[in-house]
Protein backbone atom coordinates (compact mmCIF):
# COMPACT_ATOMS: atom_id res chain seq x y z
CA UNK A 1 0.00 0.00 0.00
CA UNK A 2 1.17 3.24 -0.83
CA UNK A 3 1.35 5.80 2.23
CA UNK A 4 1.41 9.10 0.19
CA UNK A 5 -1.79 7.83 -2.53
CA UNK A 6 -4.59 10.06 -2.42
CA UNK A 7 -7.13 8.86 0.56
CA UNK A 8 -4.20 7.74 3.18
CA UNK A 9 -5.74 7.53 6.47
CA UNK A 10 -3.98 10.66 7.40
CA UNK A 11 -5.01 12.36 4.22
CA UNK A 12 -8.65 11.90 5.14
CA UNK A 13 -7.72 12.85 8.78
CA UNK A 14 -6.42 16.05 8.41
CA UNK A 15 -9.19 16.70 5.44
CA UNK A 16 -12.07 16.06 8.37
CA UNK A 17 -10.30 18.38 10.84
CA UNK A 18 -10.06 21.25 8.30
CA UNK A 19 -13.82 20.75 7.28
CA UNK A 20 -14.68 21.12 11.28
CA UNK A 21 -12.77 23.97 11.66
CA UNK A 22 -10.19 22.22 14.31
CA UNK A 23 -7.28 24.28 13.76
CA UNK A 24 -4.91 23.25 16.75
CA UNK A 25 -3.30 20.41 16.94
CA UNK A 26 -1.31 19.76 19.82
CA UNK A 27 1.14 16.47 20.67
CA UNK A 28 3.55 14.11 21.64
CA UNK A 29 5.22 12.51 18.64
CA UNK A 30 4.43 8.49 17.46
CA UNK A 31 6.07 7.13 14.67
CA UNK A 32 2.63 5.54 13.32
CA UNK A 33 1.40 9.07 13.46
CA UNK A 34 4.20 10.71 11.57
CA UNK A 35 2.85 11.00 8.45
CA UNK A 36 -0.33 12.60 9.68
CA UNK A 37 1.91 15.23 11.60
CA UNK A 38 3.90 15.60 9.02
CA UNK A 39 0.57 16.41 6.58
CA UNK A 40 -0.10 19.05 9.50
CA UNK A 41 2.86 20.73 9.99
CA UNK A 42 3.05 21.09 6.05
CA UNK A 43 -0.34 22.82 6.14
CA UNK A 44 -0.29 26.66 7.07
CA UNK A 45 -4.44 25.93 8.06
CA UNK A 46 -3.26 24.38 10.99
CA UNK A 47 -1.59 25.49 14.35
CA UNK A 48 0.62 22.20 14.98
CA UNK A 49 3.62 22.12 18.15
CA UNK A 50 4.49 19.25 20.33
CA UNK A 51 4.33 19.29 24.11
CA UNK A 52 6.12 17.98 27.07
CA UNK A 53 3.42 16.36 28.14
CA UNK A 54 0.15 14.80 26.99
CA UNK A 55 -1.72 16.53 29.62
CA UNK A 56 -0.17 19.56 28.82
CA UNK A 57 -1.53 18.98 25.51
CA UNK A 58 -5.03 18.74 26.94
CA UNK A 59 -5.11 21.94 28.63
CA UNK A 60 -3.48 23.95 25.86
CA UNK A 61 -6.89 22.36 23.86
CA UNK A 62 -8.86 22.89 26.32
CA UNK A 63 -7.64 26.37 26.96
CA UNK A 64 -8.31 26.97 23.32
CA UNK A 65 -11.75 25.56 23.04
CA UNK A 66 -13.18 27.90 25.70
CA UNK A 67 -11.31 30.87 23.69
CA UNK A 68 -13.43 30.00 20.91
CA UNK A 69 -10.56 28.02 18.57
CA UNK A 70 -11.22 23.96 18.34
CA UNK A 71 -7.95 21.79 18.74
CA UNK A 72 -7.11 17.99 18.84
CA UNK A 73 -4.22 16.37 20.88
CA UNK A 74 -2.31 13.57 19.69
CA UNK A 75 -0.69 10.77 21.03
CA UNK A 76 0.12 7.01 21.22
CA UNK A 77 -1.37 4.71 23.85
CA UNK A 78 1.40 5.08 26.86
CA UNK A 79 0.65 8.81 26.42
CA UNK A 80 -3.21 7.83 26.90
CA UNK A 81 -2.14 6.25 30.00
CA UNK A 82 -0.83 9.75 31.78
CA UNK A 83 -4.20 10.81 31.20
CA UNK A 84 -7.20 9.84 33.42
CA UNK A 85 -6.82 12.88 35.54
CA UNK A 86 -7.30 15.27 33.02
CA UNK A 87 -10.18 14.07 31.35
CA UNK A 88 -11.65 13.53 34.83
CA UNK A 89 -11.10 16.88 36.66
CA UNK A 90 -11.14 19.08 33.23
CA UNK A 91 -12.81 18.12 29.84
CA UNK A 92 -15.43 15.88 31.95
CA UNK A 93 -16.91 18.05 34.34
CA UNK A 94 -16.31 21.38 32.79
CA UNK A 95 -17.74 19.88 29.64
CA UNK A 96 -14.96 20.76 27.36
CA UNK A 97 -14.60 18.89 23.79
CA UNK A 98 -11.71 17.82 24.07
CA UNK A 99 -11.02 15.79 20.66
CA UNK A 100 -7.90 13.23 21.31
CA UNK A 101 -6.51 10.81 18.70
CA UNK A 102 -4.67 7.72 19.76
CA UNK A 103 -1.54 5.71 17.73
CA UNK A 104 -2.51 2.42 19.17
CA UNK A 105 0.56 0.39 20.12
CA UNK A 106 0.42 -2.36 22.25
CA UNK A 107 -1.57 -5.13 20.06
CA UNK A 108 -1.59 -6.87 16.57
CA UNK A 109 2.11 -7.85 16.49
CA UNK A 110 3.50 -5.67 19.58
CA UNK A 111 7.25 -6.15 20.95
CA UNK A 112 7.51 -3.87 23.60
CA UNK A 113 6.06 -5.72 26.59
CA UNK A 114 5.53 -2.57 28.53
CA UNK A 115 3.80 -1.12 25.07
CA UNK A 116 1.56 -4.12 25.33
CA UNK A 117 0.87 -4.13 29.03
CA UNK A 118 -0.14 -0.11 29.43
CA UNK A 119 -2.56 -0.61 26.03
CA UNK A 120 -4.89 -2.84 28.27
CA UNK A 121 -5.76 -0.16 30.25
CA UNK A 122 -7.18 2.36 27.62
CA UNK A 123 -10.53 1.12 26.93
CA UNK A 124 -11.34 0.31 30.75
CA UNK A 125 -10.51 4.07 31.69
CA UNK A 126 -12.57 5.31 28.64
CA UNK A 127 -15.11 2.60 29.98
CA UNK A 128 -15.08 4.32 33.42
CA UNK A 129 -15.36 7.69 32.59
CA UNK A 130 -17.69 7.01 30.07
CA UNK A 131 -15.76 8.85 27.58
CA UNK A 132 -17.06 8.47 23.71
CA UNK A 133 -14.43 6.29 21.89
CA UNK A 134 -13.78 4.69 18.50
CA UNK A 135 -11.93 2.27 17.27
CA UNK A 136 -10.96 3.06 13.32
CA UNK A 137 -9.82 -0.20 11.73
CA UNK A 138 -10.85 0.40 7.83
CA UNK A 139 -10.28 3.34 5.53
CA UNK A 140 -13.43 3.24 4.58
CA UNK A 141 -14.71 4.39 8.13
CA UNK A 142 -12.53 7.00 9.24
CA UNK A 143 -14.16 9.96 7.64
CA UNK A 144 -17.47 8.78 8.76
CA UNK A 145 -16.23 8.28 12.00
CA UNK A 146 -14.37 11.47 12.60
CA UNK A 147 -17.11 13.71 10.62
CA UNK A 148 -19.87 12.55 12.92
CA UNK A 149 -17.92 12.65 16.53
CA UNK A 150 -16.67 15.78 16.25
CA UNK A 151 -19.87 16.93 15.40
CA UNK A 152 -21.20 15.21 18.85
CA UNK A 153 -18.76 15.93 20.70
CA UNK A 154 -19.61 20.04 19.93
CA UNK A 155 -23.01 19.38 20.19
CA UNK A 156 -22.96 17.35 23.43
CA UNK A 157 -19.96 19.32 25.06
CA UNK A 158 -18.09 16.04 25.82
CA UNK A 159 -14.49 15.06 24.97
CA UNK A 160 -14.22 11.83 22.36
CA UNK A 161 -11.36 9.43 21.33
CA UNK A 162 -10.58 8.05 17.85
CA UNK A 163 -8.04 4.77 18.23
CA UNK A 164 -6.02 4.30 15.14
CA UNK A 165 -5.83 0.38 14.99
CA UNK A 166 -2.83 -1.30 13.50
CA UNK A 167 -5.50 -2.54 10.99
CA UNK A 168 -5.99 0.69 9.78
CA UNK A 169 -2.44 2.41 10.06
CA UNK A 170 -0.16 -0.56 9.67
CA UNK A 171 1.52 -0.39 13.40
CA UNK A 172 4.64 -0.51 14.45
CA UNK A 173 6.46 -3.52 12.79
CA UNK A 174 9.03 -5.37 14.75
CA UNK A 175 12.31 -4.79 12.76
CA UNK A 176 15.42 -5.84 15.47
CA UNK B 1 11.50 49.38 28.68
CA UNK B 2 13.30 46.88 26.60
CA UNK B 3 16.06 44.18 26.61
CA UNK B 4 16.22 41.54 28.48
CA UNK B 5 19.18 42.63 30.79
CA UNK B 6 17.87 45.75 31.49
CA UNK B 7 15.25 44.11 32.87
CA UNK B 8 16.21 41.81 35.22
CA UNK B 9 18.94 43.90 36.38
CA UNK B 10 16.34 46.04 39.46
CA UNK B 11 14.83 42.33 40.44
CA UNK B 12 16.57 39.41 43.26
CA UNK B 13 18.52 37.34 41.52
CA UNK B 14 16.73 34.64 43.43
CA UNK B 15 13.82 33.68 45.73
CA UNK B 16 15.86 34.31 49.27
CA UNK B 17 16.03 37.47 48.41
CA UNK B 18 12.19 38.25 47.33
CA UNK B 19 10.56 39.59 49.88
CA UNK B 20 7.60 37.21 51.80
CA UNK B 21 3.98 38.79 50.13
CA UNK B 22 0.81 37.64 50.85
CA UNK B 23 -1.24 35.88 48.33
CA UNK B 24 -4.63 37.34 48.78
CA UNK B 25 -3.01 41.06 48.50
CA UNK B 26 -1.00 40.48 45.33
CA UNK B 27 -4.10 38.67 43.98
CA UNK B 28 -5.89 42.16 44.70
CA UNK B 29 -2.96 44.50 43.09
CA UNK B 30 -3.06 42.11 40.21
CA UNK B 31 -6.70 41.97 39.62
CA UNK B 32 -6.79 45.61 40.26
CA UNK B 33 -4.71 45.85 37.54
CA UNK B 34 -6.81 44.37 34.89
CA UNK B 35 -7.95 47.18 32.39
CA UNK B 36 -8.58 45.01 29.40
CA UNK B 37 -11.37 42.29 30.22
CA UNK B 38 -7.65 40.07 30.77
CA UNK B 39 -8.01 36.78 31.05
CA UNK B 40 -6.88 34.67 34.18
CA UNK B 41 -6.78 31.00 35.04
CA UNK B 42 -6.14 30.04 38.59
CA UNK B 43 -4.47 27.06 39.30
CA UNK B 44 -5.78 24.64 41.72
CA UNK B 45 -6.22 25.07 45.56
CA UNK B 46 -5.25 28.14 47.04
CA UNK B 47 -4.48 30.03 44.13
CA UNK B 48 -7.84 30.30 42.60
CA UNK B 49 -9.70 30.83 46.33
CA UNK B 50 -7.57 33.67 46.76
CA UNK B 51 -8.42 35.08 43.21
CA UNK B 52 -12.38 33.90 43.43
CA UNK B 53 -12.21 36.13 46.95
CA UNK B 54 -10.74 39.30 45.29
CA UNK B 55 -13.50 39.84 42.96
CA UNK B 56 -15.80 37.67 40.66
CA UNK B 57 -14.89 38.40 37.10
CA UNK B 58 -16.21 36.84 33.80
CA UNK B 59 -12.83 36.48 32.37
CA UNK B 60 -11.50 34.50 35.49
CA UNK B 61 -11.25 30.33 35.05
CA UNK B 62 -10.98 28.66 38.31
CA UNK B 63 -9.40 25.19 38.09
CA UNK B 64 -10.83 22.10 40.01
CA UNK B 65 -8.33 19.64 39.72
CA UNK B 66 -6.35 18.58 37.01
CA UNK B 67 -2.84 20.01 39.03
CA UNK B 68 -0.41 21.74 36.95
CA UNK B 69 -2.14 22.50 33.83
CA UNK B 70 -3.03 26.34 35.01
CA UNK B 71 -0.30 27.58 32.36
CA UNK B 72 -1.05 24.57 29.47
CA UNK B 73 -5.20 25.90 29.80
CA UNK B 74 -3.91 29.72 29.76
CA UNK B 75 -1.62 29.43 26.45
CA UNK B 76 -4.50 27.74 25.00
CA UNK B 77 -6.78 30.97 25.75
CA UNK B 78 -3.61 33.16 24.35
CA UNK B 79 -3.81 30.85 21.47
CA UNK B 80 -7.50 31.57 20.93
CA UNK B 81 -7.49 34.95 21.40
CA UNK B 82 -3.93 36.42 20.28
CA UNK B 83 -5.38 40.05 20.92
CA UNK B 84 -5.95 39.17 24.91
CA UNK B 85 -3.48 39.53 27.55
CA UNK B 86 -4.00 36.40 29.34
CA UNK B 87 -2.12 35.57 33.00
CA UNK B 88 -1.56 31.63 34.41
CA UNK B 89 -1.65 32.10 38.24
CA UNK B 90 -0.18 29.28 39.34
CA UNK B 91 1.64 27.58 42.77
CA UNK B 92 4.75 26.02 43.19
CA UNK B 93 3.83 22.48 43.72
CA UNK B 94 1.38 22.73 40.64
CA UNK B 95 4.27 24.29 38.17
CA UNK B 96 7.09 21.76 39.38
CA UNK B 97 4.35 18.83 38.14
CA UNK B 98 4.18 20.32 34.60
CA UNK B 99 7.36 22.49 34.38
CA UNK B 100 7.96 21.49 30.88
CA UNK B 101 4.68 23.45 29.61
CA UNK B 102 7.46 26.49 30.58
CA UNK B 103 9.75 25.70 27.77
CA UNK B 104 6.50 24.83 25.80
CA UNK B 105 5.46 28.44 26.15
CA UNK B 106 8.93 29.71 25.74
CA UNK B 107 9.24 27.65 22.10
CA UNK B 108 5.57 29.49 21.01
CA UNK B 109 7.01 33.11 21.75
CA UNK B 110 3.70 33.30 23.08
CA UNK B 111 3.34 37.18 23.00
CA UNK B 112 0.07 37.47 25.36
CA UNK B 113 1.03 35.52 28.00
CA UNK B 114 2.62 36.37 31.23
CA UNK B 115 2.21 33.37 34.45
CA UNK B 116 3.02 34.26 38.23
CA UNK B 117 4.30 31.90 40.56
CA UNK B 118 2.57 31.94 44.14
CA UNK B 119 5.44 30.21 45.87
CA UNK B 120 5.37 29.52 49.49
CA UNK B 121 7.19 26.41 49.36
CA UNK B 122 4.98 23.92 50.49
CA UNK B 123 1.90 21.95 49.26
CA UNK B 124 -0.42 23.73 51.77
CA UNK B 125 -3.68 22.52 50.96
CA UNK B 126 -2.24 19.32 51.70
CA UNK B 127 -1.14 19.80 54.83
CA UNK B 128 1.93 21.73 54.42
CA UNK B 129 4.26 19.45 53.37
CA UNK B 130 7.61 21.18 51.59
CA UNK B 131 7.95 21.43 48.18
CA UNK B 132 11.25 21.43 46.32
CA UNK B 133 11.16 25.03 45.96
CA UNK B 134 11.89 25.15 49.93
CA UNK B 135 14.49 23.42 49.13
CA UNK B 136 16.63 25.12 46.62
CA UNK B 137 14.69 25.35 42.89
CA UNK B 138 14.58 28.19 41.79
CA UNK B 139 10.96 28.67 39.37
CA UNK B 140 12.29 31.90 38.28
CA UNK B 141 15.52 30.58 37.29
CA UNK B 142 13.61 27.33 35.66
CA UNK B 143 11.72 29.27 33.38
CA UNK B 144 15.15 31.43 32.44
CA UNK B 145 16.27 27.96 31.30
CA UNK B 146 13.35 26.78 29.64
CA UNK B 147 13.69 30.22 27.41
CA UNK B 148 10.74 32.60 29.38
CA UNK B 149 14.03 35.38 29.24
CA UNK B 150 11.68 38.07 30.47
CA UNK B 151 10.93 36.42 33.92
CA UNK B 152 11.67 37.44 37.48
CA UNK B 153 11.17 37.50 40.87
CA UNK B 154 8.75 40.37 42.71
CA UNK B 155 11.04 42.08 45.17
CA UNK B 156 8.15 43.46 46.83
CA UNK B 157 4.62 44.37 46.32
CA UNK B 158 5.59 47.63 44.24
CA UNK B 159 7.88 45.77 41.97
CA UNK B 160 4.90 43.14 41.60
CA UNK B 161 2.93 46.01 39.96
CA UNK B 162 5.50 47.35 38.11
CA UNK B 163 6.27 43.88 36.79
CA UNK B 164 2.31 42.93 36.32
CA UNK B 165 2.05 46.47 34.55
CA UNK B 166 4.84 45.62 32.69
CA UNK B 167 3.83 42.13 31.39
CA UNK B 168 0.42 43.39 30.26
CA UNK B 169 1.57 46.62 28.34
CA UNK B 170 4.92 44.75 26.49
CA UNK B 171 4.98 41.58 24.48
CA UNK B 172 5.71 38.33 26.30
CA UNK B 173 6.30 35.76 27.58
CA UNK B 174 6.77 36.97 31.26
CA UNK B 175 7.31 34.96 34.15
CA UNK B 176 7.03 36.55 38.26
CA UNK B 177 7.96 34.92 40.73
CA UNK B 178 6.12 35.84 44.23
CA UNK B 179 7.44 34.61 47.30
CA UNK B 180 4.55 34.40 49.63
CA UNK B 181 3.75 33.28 53.26
CA UNK B 182 1.79 30.50 54.10
CA UNK B 183 -2.05 32.25 55.26
CA UNK B 184 -5.22 30.71 54.52
CA UNK B 185 -7.18 32.12 51.53
CA UNK B 186 -9.37 34.24 52.00
CA UNK B 187 -12.37 32.41 50.71
CA UNK B 188 -13.51 29.24 48.59
CA UNK B 189 -14.09 29.13 44.87
CA UNK B 190 -17.69 26.97 44.43
CA UNK B 191 -17.16 23.94 42.53
CA UNK B 192 -19.57 24.39 40.05
CA UNK B 193 -17.49 23.41 36.77
CA UNK B 194 -20.07 23.75 34.24
CA UNK B 195 -21.21 27.38 35.56
CA UNK B 196 -17.26 28.25 35.54
CA UNK B 197 -16.65 27.33 32.14
CA UNK B 198 -19.71 28.88 30.77
CA UNK B 199 -19.40 32.24 32.52
CA UNK B 200 -15.54 32.66 31.21
CA UNK B 201 -16.65 31.74 27.66
CA UNK B 202 -19.39 34.69 27.66
CA UNK B 203 -16.47 36.74 29.64
CA UNK B 204 -14.01 36.14 26.43
CA UNK B 205 -17.02 37.11 23.94
CA UNK B 206 -17.20 33.48 22.40
CA UNK B 207 -20.80 32.97 23.98
CA UNK B 208 -23.13 35.25 23.50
Amino acid sequence: MDDEAPGAWHEIVRDVLKRHQVKLVTYVPDNVLRPLIDALHADPFFTTFSCAREEEAVGIVSGAWMGGLRGIVLMQTSGFATLPNAIASLAVPFQIPVLMMVSERGTLGEFNIGQSLVARTMRPVLQALAVEHHTMTRLDEVEFIIDRSIAQAVATQAPCVFILSPLLTGGKVFTK
Amino acid sequence: MSGTMSFAANHPANRDQAKMMNRFDITKRLVARLKHDEAVIGGIGYTNFDLWAAGRRPQNFYMLGSMGLAVPIALGVALAQPQRKVVALEGDGSILMQVGSLATVAARKQKNLAIVIMDNGTYQITGGQPTSTELGADNVAMARGAGIAQSAWAADESAFEELIELSLREDGPWLIGCRIDKEKPADTTERDPPRIRDQFMRGLGVKK
